[in-house]
């Protein structure tokens, strides 16, 4: 088998994790995460579409507190994945490899991702029916 | 890594056409599908906050307008296509069993087209419904 003789990657056990390993992990984290995310909004536009009595079940999942708690994790990871995810393009044009730099990007992505879930949260609270 | 087979893999990888012929193509649709997903979550965000607690009347109206069907199909296409691409990204890192590896990424594919073509025809039905 060929796949036996390449080189291993570092074993992620052996390594002491640091901010910006917890950072990248957690792109990748919040990424799957959305894989699961993104089911619920089939669940909601495809109840929207089944009519009013599907869309209400859609909406006392959402509404409960429970749902509430989900929703705003998604919404978070949403955030840390599109900040991180633009944080990677610049890697990706050259630009902020340098380790102070990355590290100040890094705390950059994770105050925008609460700044911005805090944001819409606080006007989905002013919205139409407020909070459940 | 001389002699005449290495020059003709590297030769090939000038034209973008290595291995797996496909070069660098998984690596720029899900650079170009994320730079078109910063606005369109941007817009999908505050759409849903705007609409909290909404009712299936308003949700209706929403994706009757003129921006939001527009929007949320390109959110749709865009945002399945880079899911994915990542989820297969990382299956291929953590996933070494090749049987096992391959029906996940098959999986995952078929999944994403199937999710992302229930989601789209949903949107559809709303925006041309009667």
């Amino acid at each position: 088998m060929a796949q036996d003789d390449r080189p291993l990657s570092p074993h992620l056990q052996v390594y002491r994790p640091q901010f910006t390993s917890v950072l990248s992990i957690l792109h990748r984290m919040t990424g799957v995460a959305l894989g699961l995310g993104a089911l619920l909004l089939v669940y909601w536009l495809a109840a929207a579409a089944a009519g009013p009595q599907w869309f209400n079940g859609a909406r006392a999942v959402a509404g409960s507190w429970l749902g509430w708690l989900v929703l705003v994790g998604f919404t978070w990871a949403l955030f840390y994945h599109l900040c991180n995810g633009i944080r990677h393009l610049f890697w990706d044009i050259g630009m902020g490899f340098d380790l102070t730099v990355a590290r100040l990007t890094g705390w950059c992505v994770v105050l925008a991702s609460l700044a911005l879930t805090g944001a819409a949260w606080v006007v989905g609270a002013g919205g139409l029916g407020g909070l459940p | 890594m001389n002699g005449p087979t290495a020059f003709g893999s590297r030769f090939r990888r000038l034209g973008g056409l290595g291995s797996a012929r496909e070069g660098a193509a998984h690596w720029w649709a899900q650079r170009l599908t994320a730079l078109a997903l910063v606005p369109l979550v941007f817009w999908f965000v505050a759409s849903l906050a705007a609409l909290t607690g909404a009712g299936h009347g308003e949700v209706v109206a929403w994706l009757r307008g003129p921006i939001a069907p527009v929007m949320m199909i390109a959110l749709l296409a865009a945002g399945f296509h880079h899911l994915q691409l990542g989820l297969a990204e990382v299956i291929e890192d953590y996933v070494h069993n090749q049987a096992a590896k391959i029906t996940l990424i098959i999986a995952v594919k078929g999944g994403a087209a199937l999710c992302a073509l229930v989601s789209i025809l949903s949107v559809l039905r709303i925006a041309l419904g009667p």
